[in-house]
């Protein structure tokens, strides 16, 4: 009759329920759209990109330019990623936890994995909506740009593919921030280091040294595949990689899981 | 405890030798009670006693080191989704939203827990209703008094009719007035739910529980009603006399009228030549007619006062935690 040791974790993937998925997204949404915060954070968001595009469409009507404006503002997508998603999703966990609105969440007959699937889903939502109201800036451009060559409709839809495919992972990078501190300050520097590292640093790597070792090879190939600079200049170009598209997806599936567990340990020694 | 014998109904709550460490620390050691449905029992313990943690293993929330807790007959361990949909439970300090509006965070949290949607308008109508809160329906929670927001954490709980319903001390922080509300509210679901509420207020358990648990260390110390307790812990009754006259004619007195009944202390004569007398006894029936009687047609006696007693639930849990902490600090320490 005795149970000798609990169970280390509850199955946070057993009976997974869509309708709790759809209740807590929809409740993530509604209080993002009531949350002045949101707002700011669009503003903000906006002036800094429409800063960028400014710049841009300045250097291009001076002289003319190799590649169209669509990839040139492109290249600046890491300055809002930096910005935006550890402000984004610093909230989602750690100030249900700080709060203690965590422990009444999950004594419902919701799961971890629910309520982190539902927090992510509305944090992306919000991510990809702050980047098609950049569209507006193309339309602006569009309509009183009498140089019809400005707008080139590949390197655009590649740009915003790019955009929504690699916020998959950025965003669950955000969450799984969140998911490991109680404190959003911490939840957002973390963040804030591990996209810098992947975004910028990845950068660097090939140029070590050490990697041009011949037994390292399996690793060099790993890095030249993480290549986020490059997996835009690919998209821009139209060409679109399900090695790439693998790379987001796969990444994010696996930070996700991470961030369900770590809820989950959490717990166990709240 | 005297159980059940017939098979039907399993009780609402079980716990078995529930232990619960926590990295070497054991915050729950041993603790075993059962409570049948439709009773409300009081959970106390001073702080750390480990009241809320055993509340958070009934709830699913925790896992348990070893033991067995059955809700309803439905093991916590083995079926922690099937526990979610038999219990209402209200944490410490009673966490809420702080941007949402009362009826939206009762829908929110009604669609949580499956009440079916043509159901949950009528139902939120209905604890808004029972907890007092229609006034206050269209208010954000953060700007809520304490009073309000502990009434919405109780409307929350009871929203799901679930038959088990887990409060930590629901009444911490609160006025009297709001005391008295919170109280009437838990009343009001005996019979219909079984409620389980932690509180350090011991006035408030003794009014509104049938049965106590006093915890303490991790170990369950005393259970029962609050009479029982009394009884058990104190092991007497009380009686406070306020008479004139020599105290070894009185102590024969009382010997005559009940061999147990003693003098615990007596103060000093006052200036009309008055003592107060502290009488204890290990007889629970009443012995105050008696003695009245005795006392007053006795010449060598004036009588100014007599009545019995009532030790309240805190000298009881007074002396039931002492009693404890005796235990584990003494020799025999296990």
């Amino acid at each position: 009759m005795t149970f000798a040791a609990p169970l280390p974790l509850k199955k946070p993937f057993k009976n997974l329920q869509v309708k709790h998925f759809f209740t807590i997204l929809s409740h993530e949404l509604r209080i993002l759209l009531v949350s002045p915060s949101t707002y700011i954070a669009a503003v903000a968001f906006l002036s800094v990109m429409g800063f960028f595009f400014t710049m841009m469409v300045d250097t291009y009507s001076a002289a003319a330019q190799e590649v169209t404006p669509a990839v040139t503002f492109f290249q600046y997508f890491w300055v809002p990623v930096l910005l935006v998603v550890p402000l984004l999703t610093m909230k989602s966990i750690a100030e249900e936890r700080r709060q203690g609105t965590l422990e009444t969440l999950l004594t419902t007959p919701v799961s971890t994995a629910e309520v982190v699937l539902g927090k992510y889903f509305s944090a992306y939502f919000l991510y990809v909506s702050l980047w098609a109201c950049t569209s507006g800036f193309f339309y602006i451009l569009h309509r009183f740009d009498k140089n019809e060559h400005f707008i080139d409709f590949g390197p655009l839809a590649g740009g915003y593919a790019f955009v929504a495919i690699s916020g998959l992972l950025f965003v669950a990078i955000g969450i799984a921030a969140s998911a490991v501190s109680r404190n959003q300050a911490m939840a957002a520097l973390f963040s804030g280091t591990v996209l810098i590292v992947l975004i910028l640093g990845f950068n660097f790597l090939p140029n070590i040294q050490l990697l041009h070792n011949e037994a390292l090879r399996p690793l060099k190939t790993a890095v030249d595949y993480a290549q986020v600079f490059q997996h835009l200049a690919d998209f821009s170009r139209g060409v679109v990689d399900t090695r790439q598209v693998l790379f987001y997806v796969s990444g994010t599936v696996l930070v996700l899981i991470f961030s369900i567990f770590s809820v989950e340990v959490k717990l166990l020694h709240s | 405890m005297p159980v059940d014998p017939t098979p039907t109904p399993p009780p609402a709550i079980e716990v078995k030798n529930l232990v619960k460490s926590f990295a070497g620390v054991t915050a729950v050691s041993d603790v075993s009670f059962t409570v049948q449905r439709g009773e409300i029992i009081g959970f106390l313990g001073p702080n750390g006693a480990g009241k809320s943690t055993t509340m958070r293993i009934l709830t699913g929330f925790l896992p348990a080191t070893s033991g067995i807790v059955n809700l309803c007959g439905i093991p916590v361990a083995s079926d922690p989704d099937a526990i979610k949909h038999l219990i209402g439970y209200m944490p410490e300090n009673n966490p809420l939203p702080e941007d949402m509006r009362v009826s939206e965070y009762l829908f929110y949290r009604g669609r949580l827990k499956e009440v079916p949607r043509r159901k949950l308008s009528a139902r939120i109508d209905e604890v808004l209703e029972l907890c007092d809160l229609k006034r206050v329906r269209h208010r954000i929670i953060g700007k809520l008094s304490k009073g309000f927001r502990q009434r919405v954490g109780i409307a929350e709980a009871v929203l799901a009719e679930p038959p088990v319903i887990i409060m930590d001390e629901p009444t911490i922080g609160l006025d009297p007035h709001q005391i008295l509300i919170v109280r009437d509210l838990i009343a009001s679901l005996r019979g219909r739910m079984t409620v389980l509420i932690s509180s350090h207020i011991l006035p408030e358990i003794e009014v509104t529980c049938d049965r106590v648990v006093i915890i303490n260390q991790g170990r369950i110390v005393a259970s029962g009603t609050p009479n029982d307790l009394r009884r058990e812990i104190l092991g007497h009754s009380a009686y406070k006399l306020e008479l004139a006259g020599d105290i070894a004619a009185l102590s024969a007195v009382l010997n005559q009228v009940e061999p147990t009944l003693a003098i615990a202390s007596h103060s000093e004569t006052d200036t009309a030549g008055f003592r107060i007398f502290h009488l204890t006894t290990a007889r629970d029936e009443p012995l105050g007619e008696e003695l009245l009687r005795i006392l007053a047609n006795d010449s060598r006696f004036r009588l100014r006062g007599l009545a019995r007693e009532h030790p309240s639930l805190e000298d009881v849990f007074l002396a039931a935690t002492r009693r404890t902490w005796e235990m584990v600090d003494g020799p025999q320490n296990k």
